[in-house]
């Protein structure tokens, strides 16, 4: 019984994305006979594990009241690197992507200590590690693709489980550990304490330092893991990968109703978010609506989730409105 | 005749600044004197103006007149309802009751910006300058003069602040800006603001509280220069000595009541000090037997800039400590900086003997410090998460296994001091920012009980709170010393402090002004030590 009230209740936060993600498979299904296939369902996740698995880290970003503009970046260094380890050095494919997940984390923490103890606001800390990956990833790569890459490592992106693609699968196991690392964890549990109210989690003793910086290392980590499942794709890694990712993966978890000034979010939000634009696009294409259109209609839906967010804050903050006013009063008198 | 007199006074007030300055010579006399006391001469007259916030009567039908270029000083403990009085005259506030007169003309003020077109200005402790815009820039915010509709006049703007500033014996150039200017210049800026707009009231909310010494004198001589131009000043200060420096009258309020109003030279700080505190004790303090064990916490020469200097006291096991002090004496920076989390400049704290070395909160709260802040929605608790995981937040390594926080034991651990504290919650997954006040410090304070705590800093432990939520706090407190853990509390309440302390330290500007045994202390005692200068 316990259990049930506590999927019920889980559940019951996330009405408002889920529900906006079945309408819009109903809508698609009833728009286009094309839409509820094995195959084309199988073809969403697929397409949606790359921003989803981004959105999982990004996630714990923004519980802690910042943001990352760099996974778009971070994604494509990383899978240059690995490509170039295995291509020209010969590297083992597992000891790659190691190295290309680590370096995901290292531009992770680099983020996490410019904006922890110089410090910088997360918003030009990150934006010029967008500038600098993107720019390493040029540099690295002379600008042209590495091809190439070896059948196993293929796998990552391209690879089948029954009628599963594998990316799915990865989907699947990262917003696990996710869940894990958010709900069950001190990690989870200072992000939300400290995206909440900064000051009473440095007076309460958390060392807010070492665990944004954590949050930045794990954002890193699954950029970089997406980075790895593109290239594995694409049978390419290039240093244009990933532009503009990280609007799409900050769109997902906004959609998801993780609030942007900090302290709220949930995980299952950023994936659900994650689905809902990857039905969009999908279905978007099989209505033949260009692609020019499509960003349209991405912004639009965009603006929509913020507004949300922004007028559930202000009906909540409405009723103790009168209260902390009054308190101001009593201080200041 | 008395008829006539007005008559010719009111007629003659409203014609010229000179016909004015000549009948304030002639107000020397005592006859006219008194006619300008009791009539047209008041500017601002209020009477019976009430005040009702939530449980709290801020203003009970207090009355204040306010005569054209006179300097009248308002005083009263925190509470008495200065700065509620002020928000009314100001249009921050309406009020529920009373009559407000202005220039003998019944006026209804509606807004801020009405009473600014009145002639109102208030300045602030807190200016309200932009640092990057000039001097003139500042004091023509938003009445710019402007040539073809947006472009500003920026000559022009100029040459008119180079007027006021030099009517004010101020030699600076209009195009300074306002981040490279000392408080002291600031300040003077905000008044030639006032200036500007032709004000006839200006409010001073403690013009003093930042100045050095010889500036406090640059704005006595400012003050002075006002009034002989007519403007009349409301001057709000806790430092008592001051006003037989600036002010001609003053009116003391306590407890949102009128007291009394006093020529400045027929009355004495003694006097005043009596009538801001004239209260009795309430019997809202539990009593309590005290039991000292020894020393648990010695501090030694602890400085910090100039906001705290050279401290040093120690505290009993089982004794609450009590911090009086004004506003702004360096009592908060000081527990601030014990806590580690300011850093101090010098000093040693010292902790059952052993000195221990404080850097960051981290390191008191391992040494067994807790410091309960005076703003438990800034600093003390995560609004929007829930009472469960406000209360672990300071020690979630009791609750782990491994990397995984017990849910079980979490819960159990919250119930518990929900229980323990009666704390009015309907479960303990309720956000806290839904709690009342008195139920948000209750949740402060368990965050903190979950640790084993030696030392325990109550900065402003009931601010905010209801009467029956204080009484049960108090008790707390109490229980809390009984079982050993050496209490500090911060609190500019002087019954609070009377009540709760065993002994008691009062702070002022950053110093020790005195120690006081609890049974030699009083409420005149503490406030002359927080107002020595």
């Amino acid at each position: 019984m316990a259990i049930i009230n506590k999927l019920k209740n889980s559940l019951g936060k996330e009405l408002g994305a889920l529900t906006g993600l079945i309408l819009l498979g109903i809508i698609m299904t009833v728009a286009s006979p094309h839409f509820l296939t094995l195959t084309n369902l199988m073809n969403i996740l697929r397409q949606s594990s790359l921003i989803a698995i981004a959105a999982a880290g990004m996630t714990f970003v923004i519980i802690t009241g910042g943001i990352d503009l760099s996974v778009g970046s971070v994604l494509s260094l990383s899978s240059c690197l690995t490509a170039g380890m295995m291509v020209s050095h010969g590297w083992n494919v597992w000891l790659a992507v190691i190295f290309g997940l680590l370096a995901g984390g290292v531009l992770g923490i680099i983020n996490g200590v410019l904006i922890t103890r110089i410090p910088l606001p997360p918003f030009i800390s990150t934006l010029g590690m967008m500038g600098v990956a993107r720019g390493f990833a040029f540099v690295y790569t002379d600008g042209a693709p590495i091809y190439g890459l070896p059948e196993s490592f293929k796998y990552l992106g391209a690879g089948m489980i029954g009628p599963v693609p594998f990316p799915a699968i990865l989907m699947v196991i990262t917003y696990l550990i996710c869940y894990f690392l958010l709900n069950k964890t001190k990690i989870g549990r200072y992000a939300y304490a400290l995206g909440g109210n900064e000051e009473a989690a440095i007076l309460s003793g958390i060392n807010t330092k070492y665990y944004k910086t954590i949050v930045y290392a794990l954002t890193g980590f699954f950029a970089a893991l997406a980075g790895l499942i593109l290239a594995g794709r694409l049978d390419a890694a290039t240093s244009v990968a990933g532009d503009g990712f990280e609007l799409d993966v900050i769109a997902a978890v906004v959609i998801g109703g993780t609030s942007l000034s900090g302290g709220r979010g949930r995980i299952v939000g950023s994936l659900i978010g994650a689905l809902i634009m990857g039905v969009v696009r999908n279905g978007l294409n099989l209505l033949l609506v260009s692609s020019h259109w499509q960003r349209v209609i991405l912004g639009l839906i965009i603006l929509l989730a913020v507004t949300v967010d922004v007028v559930r804050k202000q009906s909540s903050e409405d009723q103790e409105g009168t209260l902390s006013s009054f308190f101001a009063n009593l201080k200041s008198n | 005749m008395y008829g006539y007199l007005c008559f010719v006074v009111s007629i003659l007030s409203f014609k010229s600044e000179n016909s004015l300055f000549y009948l304030e010579r002639l107000g020397e006399f005592e006859a006219i004197k008194g006619v300008f006391t009791m009539n047209t001469n008041s500017i601002l007259e209020l009477s019976a103006i009430t005040k009702k916030f939530p449980g709290v009567m801020a203003l009970d039908q207090v009355d204040f007149k306010l005569k054209k270029g006179e300097v009248h000083a308002l005083v009263g403990e925190n509470g008495a309802g200065k700065s509620t009085l002020i928000k009314i005259i100001s249009g921050v506030h309406k009020k529920d009751g009373g009559l407000i007169k202005f220039k003998g003309k019944e006026v209804e003020i509606k807004g801020p910006k009405h009473s600014r077109d009145l002639g109102i200005s208030v300045i602030y402790q807190e200016f309200n300058l932009v640092p990057y815009l000039s001097i003139a820039e500042n004091i023509f915010l938003g009445r710019e003069n402007t040539k073809a509709g947006t472009i500003i006049n920026q000559d022009s703007i100029n040459q008119q602040t180079k007027k006021i500033l030099t009517d004010l014996g101020i030699k600076l150039d209009p195009t300074t800006r306002i981040a490279d200017l000392g408080v002291a210049m600031q300040q003077m800026v905000e008044i030639a603001k006032a200036l500007s707009m032709d004000s006839e009231i200006i409010i001073m909310d403690e013009p003093t509280a930042a100045l050095g010494e010889s500036e406090i004198e640059e704005l006595f001589k400012t003050i002075n220069n006002l009034k002989a131009k007519g403007i009349s000043i409301i001057y709000i200060s806790h430092r008592l000595k001051e006003l037989w420096q600036v002010a001609d009258r003053v009116t003391v309020f306590r407890d949102g009541q009128y007291i009394n109003t006093h020529l400045i030279e027929e009355t004495e700080k003694e006097l005043l000090i009596k009538e801001m505190v004239g209260r009795e004790l309430k019997e809202q303090f539990p009593t309590k037997s005290s039991n000292l064990q020894g020393e648990i916490l010695k501090v030694e020469h602890i400085s910090r800039g100039n906001q705290v200097k050279d401290i040093s006291f120690s505290l009993q096991k089982g004794e609450i400590l009590g911090f009086a002090g004004l506003v702004g004496s360096g009592r908060t920076e000081l527990m601030r900086t014990i806590f580690g989390a300011d850093k101090k400049s010098a000093g040693k704290i010292i902790i059952a003997g052993q000195e221990v070395k404080i850097n960051t909160p981290r390191d008191a709260i391992e040494n067994g410090i807790a410091f309960i802040t005076e703003d438990r929605k800034k600093q003390g608790l995560v609004l929007v998460r829930s009472v469960k995981e406000n209360i672990s937040l300071t020690d979630i390594n009791q609750i782990m296994n491994g990397l995984v926080i017990e849910a079980d034991q979490e819960a159990d651990l919250a119930d518990e001091f929900i229980e323990k504290l009666n704390i009015k919650t309907p479960d303990r997954e309720q956000e806290v920012r839904f709690l009342s006040g008195g139920n948000q410090q209750k949740v402060v304070l368990a965050k903190w009980l979950i640790r084993e705590t030696k030392i325990l800093i109550f900065d402003e432990p009931t601010r905010g709170i209801d009467v029956g939520a204080k009484k049960e706090f108090y008790s707390l407190m109490n229980e809390l010393a009984a079982s050993g853990v050496g209490i500090i509390m911060v609190s500019s309440e002087l019954p609070e402090i009377l009540g709760m302390s065993d002994r008691i330290i009062v702070m002022n500007q950053g110093k020790i002004a005195g120690e006081l045994d609890i049974d030699a202390a009083d409420q005149e005692k503490i406030l002359s030590l927080a107002t020595k200068e």
